[in-house]
């Protein structure tokens, strides 16, 4: 089942800043979401997850099934990195950590607590957290974020084994990572000045 | 559901979790009380109840800004929302955490702390009694309160004034029960009418809780 | 023409903008007439005496504390299940109006009750639930205060209003069961028709509960007003840095 968006308006801070937004991800397809600091690439992914509502437009088929990677990880740091990762199994239904240790090489770190983790490795358990959740479709705000070449050479690894199992990605990032993507670039559909639809002072002018 | 509960309990038990500090603060009010108001046997007898149920209250209050606040800032709250759970059971099984870890030691410890204020021997069952029912609606409450600011920079204070005025009934009807354990009376009238509120509060406060989350992510 | 036309701001300013004069005249003529009337042309209570006079200033308001706080809890549901605008700025304007008029019928009680009881203050069922409606109005508005996004503050405002509404109904009946008291009944108690003032008394009472009424209604209708042109020129101010 392919994610679908049709005609998205999104709204910062009751301002719209990308209107008219379409595009499908499929099965197994990663899309790249580029644009300038300030876009709202972030609003973009946080819609798509189902935390922010649009101002306009649907997204078909991201319900219950989108695992979301924001900037902070969620990761307690007085829980070891296993019970950070089996909570999160738990939550999303599963109970399998092994193959999220594995794909990011936290087996060493496992009995750790998470506070005493680095900036990369933390980053890297966040990471495998979407591994453990069991969702299809993968919303990433830049996943690659203080973690070395090493790393982001697991995380494109990862990515491709989730692909090859039918999930799919959408990923704001800047880097390239190697993998076989479509760019989705937003600047073209940044909100004009004269588009207030829906937007929360709109009746005001 | 579970995993969430657990998780909770173990982060309040591990060191920096805060178990304990709530606890710890009402003895100290407890030991306060007969320094501000004199050591004269009678009257402290008297006051007990009272200064029980708002020390249990305050206690309980001290700890709700961690109660939400924490997993906003690193990220967890936005994960949960996206979890396949409802967020009115994300935010009962908080409540239920919150009680667990604050409302039942103070429980606990009421009778003890009972003796320290010269507690009338016929008073320790109905305070048991009394802040067992009541506690958990203090618990559902506050949480409510913590939904309410969870996005609000330094929101204690402002937690704080809008949740205690929302312990008004609970406060009443609990020390009631107390009070008129302590002097021998008959205390079921009270105790229902704190049931009632416990019971109700359980069970549509969760709604309004989640409702405010949602709103206040956004 | 529905009702809900009104929910536009400029319709909702532009009439009140029109109605605001004659509002405010019909309200400072009623509760003026009313307070020298009351003041000047009612005998003394044989009881009471000349004390008695303060009934004038203080049921009216403790009238409109509670008349506020009903109004905000419908315009917060309207704009739960509607999303006007508008609707949420009148409760965030009727809040402070609300919060005055139950501090003046605090205050006028003590005055009162201090010749009367011969103590300023009681913990009364009556007495104890306005201090409580008082802190409900205080914790609704630092909430309107302390968050940033307006839409954000209204929704969560609207649900505290709710569940606030409910609180205060519930800790009205556990105060008079708590403490039953020396406050007498109402004065005028509207579901029964009936009431325990002469006329002589009633019809400057009833003169200034309307005053008060009426000029309730001129603040709210201002105070909004006031609201809309603030969102207005914060709407104009990010257009023109959009377009910049």
């Amino acid at each position: 089942m392919s994610l679908q968006v049709r005609h998205l308006t999104i709204a910062r801070g009751g301002i719209p800043v990308l209107a008219g937004l379409e595009f499908t991800l499929q099965e197994g397809q990663v899309l790249i979401v580029r644009g300038p600091n300030g876009s709202g690439k972030t609003t973009l992914l946080r819609t798509v997850a189902g935390l922010q509502t649009s101002l306009e437009g649907e997204i078909i088929g991201a319900a219950e099934r989108v695992a979301y990677a924001g900037h902070a990880d969620g990761i307690k740091a007085m829980l070891s990195v296993r019970e950070n990762l089996q909570f999160w199994a738990q939550v999303f239904g599963g109970s399998d950590i092994t193959a999220a240790l594995d794909a990011y090489a936290l087996h060493p770190l496992a009995d750790r607590l998470a506070g005493t983790l680095s900036a990369g490795q933390k980053r890297r358990l966040g990471l495998a957290r979407l591994v453990v959740t069991g969702c299809p479709v993968w919303v990433l705000d830049e996943p690659t974020v203080s973690l070395d070449a090493d790393a982001v050479g697991l995380f494109a690894d990862a990515v491709r084994a989730h692909l090859e199992t039918g999930g799919s990605a959408l990923i704001a990032t800047h880097i390239d990572l190697g993998l076989d993507a479509e760019v989705l670039d937003v600047s073209p559909f940044r909100a004009s000045a004269s588009h207030h639809s829906g937007a929360s002072d709109e009746a005001f002018l | 559901m579970i995993a969430l509960l657990l998780r909770d309990l173990r982060l309040a038990f591990r060191a920096g979790g805060g178990f304990g500090l709530g606890l710890a603060f009402f003895l100290i009010v407890t030991t306060l009380v007969p320094f501000s108001v004199g050591p004269e046997a009678v009257l402290l007898g008297n006051i007990a109840p009272g200064v029980l149920w708002l020390g249990a209250l305050l206690a309980c209050l001290l700890s709700l800004d961690r109660l939400l606040a924490l997993d906003y800032e690193d990220g967890t709250l936005d994960l949960l929302v996206t979890a396949p759970l409802p967020l009115e059971a994300v935010v009962s099984i908080k409540a239920l955490a919150h009680w667990v870890t604050t409302g039942l030691p103070l429980v606990l410890a009421a009778p003890f702390f009972g003796v320290l204020l010269n507690l009338p021997t016929a008073g320790y069952g109905p305070l048991v009694q009394s802040l067992a029912l009541g506690t958990p609606a203090l618990s559902v409450i506050g949480t409510f309160g913590a939904a309410l600011t969870v996005g609000i920079k330094r929101g204690g204070l402002l937690l704080s004034l809008l949740v205690l005025p929302l312990y008004v009934p609970t406060l009443i009807f609990g020390a009631e029960a107390a009070r008129r354990g302590a002097s021998g009376l008959d205390t079921s009238t009270p105790l229902i009418m704190l049931a009632g509120i416990t019971f109700g509060t359980i069970a549509l406060m969760p709604f309004a809780s989640a409702a405010v989350l949602r709103m206040g992510l956004r | 023409m529905s009702i809900w036309s009104y929910a536009n701001p400029v319709k909702f300013l532009a009439l009140s903008t029109k109605v605001q004069p004659f509002l405010w005249a019909a309200a400072a003529m009623c509760v003026v007439v009313g307070l020298l009337w009351g003041f000047f042309g009612t005998p003394d209570d044989f009881r009471q005496g000349s004390t008695v006079k303060i009934i004038y200033l203080h049921v009216p308001s403790a009238l409109m504390a509670i008349n506020a706080w009903f109004m905000m809890l419908v315009t917060s549901l309207i704009w739960l299940v509607r999303r006007h605008h508008v609707s949420a700025l009148a409760a965030k304007a009727a809040a402070p109006v609300g919060l005055v008029m139950t501090l003046i019928a605090l205050i006028t009680g003590a005055i009162w009750g201090q010749p009367m009881w011969g103590t300023w203050w009681a913990w009364d069922p009556r007495l104890t639930s306005f201090l409580i409606l008082f802190l409900f109005y205080l914790g609704y508005i630092a909430l309107w205060e302390a968050v940033e996004d307006p839409d954000t503050a209204a929704d969560l405002t609207s649900v505290l209003c709710l569940v606030g509404s409910v609180f205060a109904v519930l800790s009205r009946y556990a105060v008079q069961f708590w403490n039953q008291g020396l406050h007498q009944g109402t004065s005028v108690p509207v579901a029964t028709g009936g009431r325990t003032v002469s006329d002589v008394f009633f019809y400057p009472l009833a003169l200034c509960m309307v005053g008060f009424g009426l000029l309730f209604l001129a603040l709210v209708l201002y105070r909004t007003g006031t609201e809309i042109r603030l969102r207005r020129t914060k709407a104009l101010r990010v257009r023109a840095e959009r377009s910049a």
